[in-house]
């Protein structure tokens, strides 16, 4: 069996990719063909198309002075809370926008709104994650360049998210007190993309056994660069630490105010 | 499942490539998958048994090479054993390989002028 083809046939031998491979012209006969293997070597990512899109979103917010964080978790690691305690406390400061993806409802931001952040819903149905087109198509409906703070409240999973590049400036993984000092372990694509983890819901450790040792021992094992901030929501607790991580996240504002000059691609 | 979402574009990257080639049949995928790349093999092999019906693919077979994760130091290249701390020499260790969602090689029957 031939190995570099499958083809099982050593008459049908792969034809070189540049040479053999040429689209037919318009109008060439046929005529009586017979087929030939041929192999074309595409070495590509599979999200190349997502990965493009991401890339332009990122280049649009850099440009405008935006800072995006793509905010991940499990589905009731508080990564809402979060964000309405950010607002709260830094909404005098910042300009603050957010989209919140989820299966279904709108109630993540009816809350974020509430909390003074201009939100817009990605209703995702039976998505399991936000991809860099949902961001985008929600975008046209968001003043976003007015943003200083742009917070991609993903889909609650702590699998699929984590693949899809959103064109965001940091990824930020919430993980609460109550979801096991392992969690990182269990899940470490996650925890290997993210630049910060918030460790949520720290005002409930009193009535828990947990051991914030272990849990930064686990990151470390799947994080090469491992940042933990301790934080609740419910007390305000960590939230100034938070901020000041967020706030040397800021982009050099240096192209912000810069014309949208290239035109917008396909929607 | 984003492996549906994966194998959707795969068969598109695909199906440009064959529309490409009047005549083509689609033989053979080979992609390429990471330990840590968060896609699950058996998962991307049943979303692709599914999604090819009616498509460029659906007399294709799809090969996937499994590449183990790699975490190496970056100043005396050593690799860190599974499971461990990822730090060496005082420095944060760099994944080597293993993060791979790859569309290696196309396969496909072309007609002979």
């Amino acid at each position: 069996m031939c190995e570099d083809c499958g083809c099982g046939d050593p008459a049908l031998v792969p034809v070189d990719p540049t040479g053999g491979f040429a689209p037919r012209p318009a109008g060439e006969a046929v005529g009586v063909s017979t087929p030939h293997l041929a192999a074309l070597d595409v070495h590509e990512h599979i999200l190349a198309g997502n990965n493009a899109l991401a890339s332009h979103l990122r280049a649009h917010f850099v440009e405008a002075g935006v800072l995006a964080i793509n905010l991940m978790g499990s589905p009731g690691s508080g990564k809402t809370a979060v964000l309405e305690r950010t607002a709260r406390l830094a909404g005098d400061r910042w300009r603050f926008g957010a989209v919140s993806g989820d299966l279904a409802t709108d109630h993540d931001a009816r809350r974020l709104a509430a909390a003074g952040i201009t939100a817009a819903t990605i209703t995702t149905g039976s998505g399991c994650h936000l991809d860099a087109r949902l961001v985008h198509d929600a975008l046209h409906d968001l003043p976003w360049r007015s943003f200083d703070l742009f917070a991609i409240e993903n889909v609650g999973n702590l699998v699929c998210p984590a693949i899809y590049d959103l064109g965001q400036a940091a990824n930020v993984v919430a993980l609460s007190v109550t979801e096991g000092e392992d969690k990182p372990l269990k899940y470490p694509v996650m925890f290997r993309k993210a630049d910060l983890v918030l460790l949520t819901k720290i005002d409930l450790l009193p009535h828990l056994e947990v051991d914030l040792d272990a849990i930064r021992d686990a990151l470390s094992r799947v994080m090469p660069e491992p940042r933990m901030i301790a934080v609740s929501a419910r007390t305000g607790e960590g939230i100034a630490e938070w901020l000041a991580w967020l706030e040397a996240q800021r982009p050099e504002a240096a192209g912000a105010g810069a014309s949208h000059a290239h035109a917008h691609g396909s929607r | 499942m984003h492996e549906y979402s994966i194998i959707s574009a795969l068969v598109d990257r695909v199906e440009r490539e064959a529309h490409a080639r009047p005549g083509a049949i689609v033989r053979r995928l080979h992609v390429r998958i990471g330990e840590l790349a968060g896609v699950e093999i058996s998962l991307l092999r049943t979303a692709f048994e599914t999604f090819r019906e009616r498509t460029v693919c659906a007399a294709a077979e799809l090969t996937i090479a499994a590449v183990p994760a790699v975490w190496r130091c970056l100043r005396c290249d050593r690799e860190l054993p599974p499971g461990a701390v990822l730090r060496c020499c005082d420095r944060p260790a760099r994944l080597a390989g293993g993060d791979d969602i790859f569309l290696d090689r196309i396969e496909m029957e072309v007609p002979d002028v």
